[in-house]
């Protein structure tokens, strides 16, 4: 398939994604020791190195099916909430992306794969978790899908946004996962989900770069 | 019967509420474990969860009693309506409420709400 947003660009965004993970995987485990359980990275990067063998092996047709494959395998291999999570993400992602893509697809389709991980997780912006990277990020791509921006203009709008959401998760005290049950101790960390969210939705401005 | 797989983030935790829960509901009420990640650390796996699935379903329907945090998600992906449902109670009480109402003959909803009342439980 051609133009900007076919199955090779869903393709590329997966191994940037993989790389960057893989780059990150100590700072992510690092974040996780402060206030979970010390195997974010390690359980992402698991997952996205299986996502690369899956998406090798079946060789995808569509956009849908890079990212309907990456989620499901994420489901299966990362062994800690951000499988679930994640995969919901990529799989909802996929399944509400139309053909051809466009940029107004997409980012409609990524907000209705932000919706599933907030469903799936019962999590608010606010709550510390990935949800205050990729929801802001959902904003951002769709408003400057509105304001007509290109697809690297309005991607890379989405990473600063993820990237500022993970930040502002600092002082927030947890309200979901792992890291609530530290209450108040978990106050002065970055979220590592947050974090991993952020390196995520810059991998696809990287993709369209 | 309706079948219960008790999930949890520890093989051994998983192991051990099924000999429990099999010890006072009875030994021919069909409930598995899916205990750790693929590789039996702490964790959760689908494939386990899958499985026990397999092994517990007599077409009544199945009861997924997870413990906590990934346990519920990966739990929740794979409900399907009528058939395998998720109950949010707590792990061993829940388990032992569902398993004696599962093994008294009652269908899947009611062996859903005999594990909710277990919620309520109070030891004192």
């Amino acid at each position: 398939m051609s133009g900007m947003l076919g199955t090779d660009f869903f393709l590329a965004w997966m191994t940037l994604a993989a790389g960057t993970v893989r780059l990150h995987r100590d700072r992510l485990t690092g974040l996780d020791a402060a206030i979970g359980d010390a195997d974010h990275g390690a359980n992402l990067d698991r997952g996205f190195t299986e996502v690369g063998k899956a998406l090798t092996e079946w060789p995808p047709t569509s956009p849908a099916q890079v990212l309907v494959s990456a989620g499901t395998t994420l489901i299966r291999r990362v062994g800690g909430a951000s499988g679930p999570l994640y995969g919901s993400f990529f799989r909802q992602l996929g399944k509400s992306l139309d053909v051809p893509a466009t940029p107004a697809g997409f980012a409609a389709a990524f907000a209705s794969g932000v919706l599933a991980v907030e469903r799936l997780g019962k999590a608010a912006q606010g709550d510390k978790t990935m949800i205050d990277a990729l929801a802001p990020a959902a904003r951002a791509l769709t408003q400057a899908v509105q304001e007509g921006a290109d697809e690297r203009k309005a991607f890379e709008r989405a990473a600063r946004a993820a990237e500022e959401g993970a930040k502002a998760t600092i002082p927030l005290r947890a309200r979901k996962g792992r890291a609530s049950y530290l209450g108040e101790r978990s106050i002065g960390h970055e979220d590592p989900g947050a974090a991993s969210s952020a390196l995520i939705v810059a991998s696809l401005a990287e993709a369209a770069a | 019967m309706v079948g219960l797989v008790l999930v949890s983030h520890s093989a051994g935790l998983a192991a051990a509420a099924v000999e429990l829960t099999r010890g006072i509901a009875g030994r021919e009420t069909p409930v598995a474990a899916a205990g750790g990640d693929d590789d039996g650390g702490l964790g959760v796996s689908m494939d386990r969860i899958e499985a026990a699935v397999r092994e517990v379903d007599q077409g009544d329907g199945v009861l997924l009693i997870p413990d906590l945090g990934s346990a519920v998600l990966t739990a929740r992906l794979m409900e399907q309506p009528g058939r395998v449902v998720l109950a949010d109670v707590p792990f061993v009480e829940g388990a032992i409420a569902a398993a004696v109402a599962a093994g008294g003959g009652a269908a899947l909803a009611g062996v859903l709400s005999a594990a909710e009342e277990a919620r309520t439980y109070r030891k004192l």
